[in-house]
């Protein structure tokens, strides 16, 4: 492979493999939350 | 009462269900052709352009109006505006056209996933495709001759997703997944190393990286960049709606967006190593260059891709099996998300349970792919109806939301909102010019560019008469249906659009 061919390959990865790297550990960082409980919960006696 | 939504059981199940439906055929078979036929590595740039402006906030927007609105794509644009439902119509009868051909050919994959342990098509793949596996009639026209080896499999195949499909959301299609989406990337992962192993892997590396930088002033490669984009992410048909309408209330919609977003491109740029690391070996192992062999689509898959299986030198089976098995896995998953929009369309609409509508739905799609596709003239039917319900259903239908909800209902803030709402990853200003400026500029302009091309010559030359049928007919049909079941009546009352939540609720109100 040519050296401009090797570059090309090395920032494609880096930028679309890096891509899916950062918004992965961008979203385990920030746990799902709970649902919202539809309604008010009845009132405790 | 409204029966209560199925919702996935995890987030991780809805991002690889996700992941599978953008994952399809497209990814294996075009992405590597259009990249090294439009500027090699330095389509790079109007690629990820195309990703980040169009592909990632079209993916926000839907999974947003599916999160929101908590529908099927007729359901979701009835309660975003009463009018706007024949869009959602459209859409599902769209899925309906792409689920009955799709179908097909992961039949066909699967078919040569067979042929792969005794390398079947022998010396001639391409006599054998056409000739004795497929049967292709000599010209285009209505349907004159059943070929049972095709109907056999897609039976199979249909059998399956349905069987997928009874399961519901999270005991069918997040379970099926699971499974199917690391193992597609497991044997596509052996594949591609085996590929990037062989003699003269570099030679195709090269053609396909090595940069043309003159491309980046070129309009067309920007427009085959949004194309591509647009058409491997499964935007624009409805089917990003259907699964956002069960994710939880609390779901992070913008961080799954980016993930899924990535993670099709990443699998995209892995099947152009592969794909062009096995040209490479063939080019260099036959003498003749790259862009002789180097090519896209059915002829790929099933036509160059078993010539060079067929001179491999150590396990061509094997190779064989890998890389069908992938296209059937890559295909299957799509398939399934395909179907699911016209199942919930009938669920929503009808109030019935999931058996029923499965029953309904994919009984008669699979009907319809079975009469029609395992017959000599099913490729070109394929082959047309493909193309025009691409252009002029996917792109144009999406080109019309972008336009109805950015312009004449003016929601993208509301829409904006609400994503911001719940995920980490916050929206700004730069989705809005996305979605309301540099969207439909792009799909307007694709939109004209194809007419033009259309207008000037017979797409692949078929007849006017053939084309006005299966090509121009089915899409315009699947306006009409839009059109037409829009205007019918919703039976009862809880069909009526109702607030989704108190949160939605006062969110109306603002």
């Amino acid at each position: 492979m040519s050296g401009e061919a090797v570059v090309m390959l090395i920032i494609a990865i880096v930028l679309v493999w890096g891509g899916l790297a950062t918004s992965i550990v961008a979203l385990t960082r920030h746990p799902e939350l709970p649902d919202h409980p539809e309604a008010p919960p009845p009132p405790q006696h | 009462m409204e029966q209560q939504r199925e919702q996935w059981g995890t987030r991780l199940g809805f991002i690889l269900a996700a992941a599978g439906s953008a994952i399809g055929l497209g990814n294996i078979w075009r992405f590597p052709y259009v990249a090294y036929d439009n500027g090699g590595g330095a389509f790079l740039i109007p690629y990820l352009v195309a990703l980040l402006t169009a592909g990632i906030p079209l993916l926000i927007l839907e999974y947003t109006l599916g999160h929101r609105f908590r529908g099927s794509p007729p359901l979701t644009f009835r309660r975003l505006a009463r009018p706007a439902e024949a869009i959602g119509w459209w859409q599902v009868a769209i899925c309906f056209v792409i689920a009955v051909y799709y179908a097909v050919i992961v039949a066909w994959a699967v078919m040569y996933t067979g042929f792969s342990f005794t390398l079947a098509w022998g010396d001639d793949p391409d006599t054998f495709l056409f000739q004795e596996f497929l049967q292709v009639a000599d010209e285009p026209g209505m349907i004159s001759s059943y070929v049972a080896g095709v109907a056999w499999p897609l039976v199979g195949v249909w059998l399956v997703v349905l069987a997928i499909l009874v399961f519901g959301i999270r005991g069918g299609i997040e379970r099926a997944n699971k499974i199917l989406i690391p193992l597609l990337v497991l044997i596509f992962g052996v594949l591609v190393v085996r590929a990037i192993t062989l003699d003269g892997a570099g030679v195709g590396l090269d053609a396909l990286f090595t940069p043309d930088w003159s491309a980046i002033t070129d309009g067309a490669v920007w427009v085959a960049a949004y194309g591509q984009i647009f058409f491997s992410l499964s935007v624009g048909f409805g089917i990003m709606i259907t699964y956002a309408s069960y994710l939880r209330r609390r779901a992070d919609l913008t961080g799954t967006a980016l993930v899924v977003g990535f993670a099709n491109s990443s699998f995209e740029l892995l099947a152009g190593i592969g794909v062009f690391a096995t040209i490479g070996f063939m080019a260099s192992a036959s003498g003749i260059a790259v862009d002789e062999v180097a090519t896209s689509g059915i002829g790929l898959a099933f036509v160059a891709f078993p010539t060079i299986i067929s001179s491999l030198p150590a396990t061509p089976e094997l190779f064989g099996v890998l890389f069908f098995a992938s296209l059937s896995v890559a295909g299957m998953t799509s398939l399934i998300s395909i179907v699911q929009v016209v199942v919930a369309t009938v669920q929503d609409r009808l109030g019935t349970r999931r058996l029923p509508a499965v029953l309904i739905v994919g009984g008669g799609a699979a009907i319809a792919s079975i009469v029609l596709f395992p017959t000599g003239e099913g490729l070109y039917i394929l082959d047309a109806a493909d193309h025009f319900i691409n252009q002029y259903g996917i792109a144009l239908a999406a080109l019309v939301i972008v336009i109805t909800v950015a312009w004449l209902l003016r929601r993208l803030p509301m829409l904006q909102s609400h994503a911001n709402e719940t995920s980490a990853v916050r929206i700004g200003r730069w989705w809005l010019i996305a979605l309301g400026v540099i969207t439909p500029l792009v799909l307007g302009w694709m939109m004209w560019d194809s007419l033009q091309t259309e207008l000037a010559a017979n797409y692949e030359g078929y007849a006017t008469s053939f084309l006005l049928v299966a090509g121009w007919g089915v899409a315009l049909a699947a306006l009409v249906f839009g059109l037409v079941m829009s205007r019918l009546p919703w039976r009862g009352t809880e069909m009526e659009p109702v607030p989704v939540s108190r949160e939605a609720t006062e969110e109306g109100r603002r």
